[in-house]
């Protein structure tokens, strides 16, 4: 394995260490160059974070609509009315007036106020966030663990009937919308179908009137659906990076050495292999993370889950300017975050990464 | 290279390894920690007596989410439907026609100069915290609405022409107005409590969805709200004109109307409100259903073809870009003439509309006009082309195309909304019937159509409104007076129609506080909108919903005869709806899917923890 080839985000700063004399030990010395490799990761972060800011505002004025008049469509309005809701949402001031007021507030962490729900858009946020985090949250568990695991088996025996039935499985699944596959779900699991008993709910996240230990159980009970849903389509993708990874490696001379020393090739998987293959899934597992919070729009909408994705949708159809901006922000922060965390963590993974 | 990190025999990958799998075990520990640690409730559902056993419960599954709990902020029409379930108005809508009949007032009446009006308040209706409802909290409604803003948010324009509401007593509540306004018997404004509401200070921000049970005064008392997943109410057994006979009503929330379709089948909600109707292929599916029943009834809507008549504002000043022929009534006629309004009932709504004639629709008997013979312009293709002919707009001898007076061919632009497959489907049909006549036509579906609407930048559009039982503010949309100011700013108007004929009929009707007479006027408003030809209904469509005949025994549909059940004018369908006796209980069901679904989801995981468990702990050996 090159670290050159490998596809991280972090490949761009490889590079040869720089030479010179180690004065003060080996340690100090890395010590030294991580942080000045973190600090520097750090910023582009920030900067990332500014740019999102500022394409936020300008992006979604370009949304055609005028929110005041999608949200009185329908109803008895007067023009003064209009007036007044466009003086209060603040959009009778001139574009850079809106702009200033937007970054002035949203550095001291006020999002605004959602035009349609009349809610700050903090609350809006931290209402659906743990709704989205336990439905993405569970189900990226699952698929990077149900998609690492069965890569590394997957490349072990390349070639054979496991790595042509699972890579088959993973690559179909992964092509299956999954809104279509949700909806097959209810039909089939949810109301029942034939000798098929209807075991689960056919949407939301509660019944409503559980408390306690029965709500827990109630909402893991709703969760089942969307999680097998989402998994699904979503494990195939780390099942192929890690395998293609792994491939990578299975003729490299260490693990013939390994081999050699009589190790059981389980053993020489594990240990040998599979840490060494890991550094492209780790990065899918960051940018998976980091998309987490976004929620899944599709798979919110078909099992009507309560969180983010939905809340977007929502907030794009107005177009609820606050929300919308808010939620981007939100979004962008969490991807950054994450990616800047990836970069911080390949160096300890792989001690070439950062010199 | 890839030798120097891992060469130096089991030390390398083994510290590499105890690195990665540290890395990992954090990684995992931190989102097993996330989603157990959101498992449990992080905000718990606010305490609320659970169903006591063996109540009924009417569940209804929304496609709309709740924009907001406050009457003064509410618009969509989920969140004014449960207004109606919580809160009486002054008066009511009569289930059979949509006549004004009582609500808390219980009779009302208007002084000779028509500027003032005296309400009766009933004597027998109580909030829900014991406290008699009276003509002060009434004013108190009224008069915030007047002097703040903020709660004038949702129903300000009925307090607009209000000079001056006061209480006599609590039975008398008198309404003074700045002129006369025929529709006083249609204020469609959630009466609250003042000694609840008089605590709020910021109206623009409060919500009402934060303490339960919410005082109120009408069949049902709200009990708990989740956003984007339930609202909950019980009934209220003080109501004045009965105790509602279901013990509790749920509105879930379905995004999908698929998934809405597969509960109603399984039973887990009792009834399903198309968003805005069932597709033709749900209800033909539900009608073969065992114990669903299908009400496919006249709806509010119309739907309709608009002609831009060159867009103006109130100053005088044209802007936008229609197309200067469609200001000859002839050719709006012609274009009109050559669309078969039959096919479209037949093809596009299939079966689930009714061909369209006036601008109100049938179920408002009161209001409903029809073209007379003379005066209908009935689907007639050549009398088009002959129309179009003699308005000067003749075929080009080669191309076939009708030339404008600019001697370019005439292609007309419609605005199209993206989202509905009904405006995709007629418009495709226009482009075939209107190719005939020698008139080109593109569609501009788009998501969003109001920007182009506004800025008057477009041919035709596809239209549609909702019609309330009292016409005005449909009406109110085709007057000068709802064009924008200027250019730049936005008016109520619909398409820019101005027409001072019937903007003299739009005044009087409104003033006009005899009910037949005022009928009367509106129908001549309608034939004189009809005749412009600026407005072209097409059809009536049907609002499609279903509800299980095992969960509901009977319900109450408005108008009574043929009418819908959800979104009604009152809260005639869910306090009158009866519950099935109950053989096969369903919450049985329901208790055993989870038990079944909780074996079922704790055995995969067991299973898939004893399969990592045994695949560890095998060794080449054993596998191969």
């Amino acid at each position: 394995m090159t670290a050159d080839a490998s596809p991280t985000p972090a490949g761009k700063t490889v590079g040869p260490a720089p030479a010179g004399p180690a004065a003060h030990g080996p340690w100090a010395y890395t010590t030294a160059v991580y942080l000045r490799y973190g600090v520097g990761k750090l910023g582009g972060a920030a900067v990332s974070l500014l740019a999102v800011l500022v394409t936020g505002f300008f992006l979604f004025r370009l949304i055609p609509g005028d929110p005041v008049k999608t949200m009185t469509g329908g109803r008895p309005v007067s023009t003064e009315q209009l007036v007044a809701y466009r003086k209060e949402f603040g959009l009778d001031l001139p574009l850079w007036q809106q702009f200033t007021d937007y970054c002035g507030e949203a550095l001291t962490g006020d999002l605004g106020t959602s035009y349609q729900f009349r809610a700050p858009v903090i609350d809006k946020i931290s209402e659906a966030l743990p709704n989205t985090l336990l439905l993405t949250g569970t189900a990226f568990v699952l698929y990077t663990a149900l998609g690492i695991f069965l890569g590394t088996r997957a490349a072990w025996r390349h070639g054979r009937l496991v790595d042509r039935l699972h890579t088959g499985l993973a690559l179909t699944l992964y092509s299956v919308p999954s809104f279509w596959l949700g909806l097959l779900l209810i039909i089939v699991f949810s109301v029942g179908t034939g000798p098929i008993p209807g075991l689960f709910p056919t949407g939301g996240m509660e019944s409503g009137g559980e408390e306690g230990f029965a709500y827990v159980l109630d909402v893991a009970h709703h969760l089942i659906l969307p999680v097998v849903t989402l998994v699904a389509v979503e494990y195939g993708q780390t099942l192929l990076v890690t395998r293609s990874a792994l491939l990578d490696e299975m003729g490299s001379d260490y693990l013939t050495t390994a081999r050699a020393k009589g190790l059981r090739d389980d053993l020489v998987r594990r240990r040998h292999a599979v840490p060494n293959a890991l550094l492209p899934t780790v990065t899918l597992v960051f940018v998976n993370l980091g998309r987490t919070v976004a929620g899944v729009i599709l798979v919110e909408t078909v099992f009507s889950w309560p969180g983010l994705g939905g809340l977007f949708y929502q907030a794009l159809s107005v177009p609820d300017l606050p929300l919308v901006q808010g939620l981007f922000l939100f979004f962008a922060a969490a991807v950054i975050i994450m990616n800047t965390l990836a970069d911080l963590v390949y160096p300890l993974l792989d001690p070439r990464v950062g010199r | 290279m890839s030798t120097q990190v891992h060469g130096n025999g089991l030390s390398g990958p083994r510290r590499l390894r105890s690195r990665a799998s540290r890395l990992l075990a954090a990684v995992g520990a931190a989102a097993l920690t996330l989603s157990a640690g959101l498992a449990t409730p992080l905000n718990p559902a606010p305490h609320r007596a659970a169903a006591a056993e063996g109540d009924s419960v009417l569940t209804v599954a929304v496609a709309q989410s709740v924009d907001s709990l406050s009457p003064f902020l509410a618009s969509r029409l989920l969140s004014t439907s449960i207004h109606r379930l919580m809160y009486e108005y002054l008066t009511n809508y009569d289930p059979r026609d949509a006549r004004a009949i009582p609500g808390l007032a219980t009779r009302w009446e208007s002084s000779p100069d028509k500027l003032t009006w005296t309400y009766t308040i009933r004597s027998d209706s109580q909030w829900s915290d014991g406290q008699q409802a009276t003509a002060e909290d009434a004013a108190w409604t009224f008069n915030k609405m007047m002097t703040d803003e903020g709660a004038a948010t949702a129903n300000g324009s009925f307090v607009t022409n209000f000079k001056k509401v006061t209480a006599l007593s609590p039975a008398k509540l008198v309404i003074e107005l700045k002129t006369p306004q025929a529709t006083m018997t249609a204020l469609d404004v959630p009466i609250v409590p003042k000694h609840v509401w008089g605590k709020v200070t910021d109206f623009s921000e409060f919500n009402n969805d934060k303490s339960f049970p919410v005082v109120g005064n009408g069949p049902f008392v709200l009990t708990d709200y989740k956003p984007d997943s339930y609202v909950r109410l019980k009934a209220n057994k003080d109501f004045w004109r009965g105790t509602p006979k279901f013990d509790e009503m749920v509105f879930r929330y379905y995004k999908d109307q698929d998934a809405a379709v597969a509960a109603l089948r399984k039973g887990e909600v009792s009834f399903v409100a198309g968003s805005p109707s069932l597709t033709p292929a749900q209800a033909a599916s539900l009608e073969s259903e065992k114990d669903i029943h299908v009400n496919d009834a006249p709806g509010r809507r119309f739907y309709a073809l608009a002609i831009n008549p060159g867009a103006k504002a109130r100053n005088g000043q044209k802007f936008g870009d229609g197309d200067p022929s469609l200001l000859d009534v002839r050719v709006r006629h012609a274009l009109f003439m050559a669309v078969d309004r039959k096919a479209v009932i037949d093809k596009v709504f299939q079966g689930h509309a009714v061909q369209g004639q006036g601008y109100i629709p049938p179920r408002f008997s009161q209001y409903f006009w029809k073209p007379s013979a003379s005066q209908e312009l009935a689907y007639a293709p050549q009398r088009a082309a002959r129309l179009l002919d003699e308005a000067g707009y003749r075929r080009n001898n080669s191309s076939g195309k009708r030339l404008g007076k600019d001697g370019k061919p005439i292609t007309y632009r419609i605005l199209c909304h993206a989202t509905d497959p009904n405006d995709k489907a007629v418009g495709q049909y226009l482009k075939e019937w209107w190719g005939r006549l020698g008139i080109g036509v593109t569609l501009d579906c788009l998501d969003n159509v109001s920007d182009p609407w506004l800025a008057g930048t477009y041919d035709l559009a596809f239209d549609g409104w909702s019609v309330n039982p009292d016409p005005d503010f449909v009406l109110s949309i085709h007057t000068c007076a709802a064009l924008p100011a200027t250019p730049k700013d936005s008016g109520a108007t619909d398409n820019f129609v101005c027409d001072k004929q019937y903007d003299d009929l739009y005044t009087r009707q409104l003033s006009e506080y005899d009910p037949a007479k005022r009928a009367t006027i509106v129908k001549q408003m309608e034939s004189r909108l009809y005749d412009l030809g600026y407005m072209n209904v097409m059809a009536y469509p049907n609002a499609v919903e279903a509800y299980r005949t095992d969960q509901i025994k009977s319900i109450r549909t408005m108008p009574s005869d043929a009418g819908n059940i959800y979104g009604q004018d009152g809260y005639w369908s869910w306090w009158s709806a009866v519950p099935a006796d109950r053989t096969g209980s369903s919450d049985d069901a329901g208790a055993t899917g989870v038990i079944v679904g909780g074996v079922v989801g704790a055995a995969v995981l067991v299973g898939a923890g004893v399969f990592f468990a045994l695949r560890r702990r095998s060794t080449v050996d054993d596998r191969e």
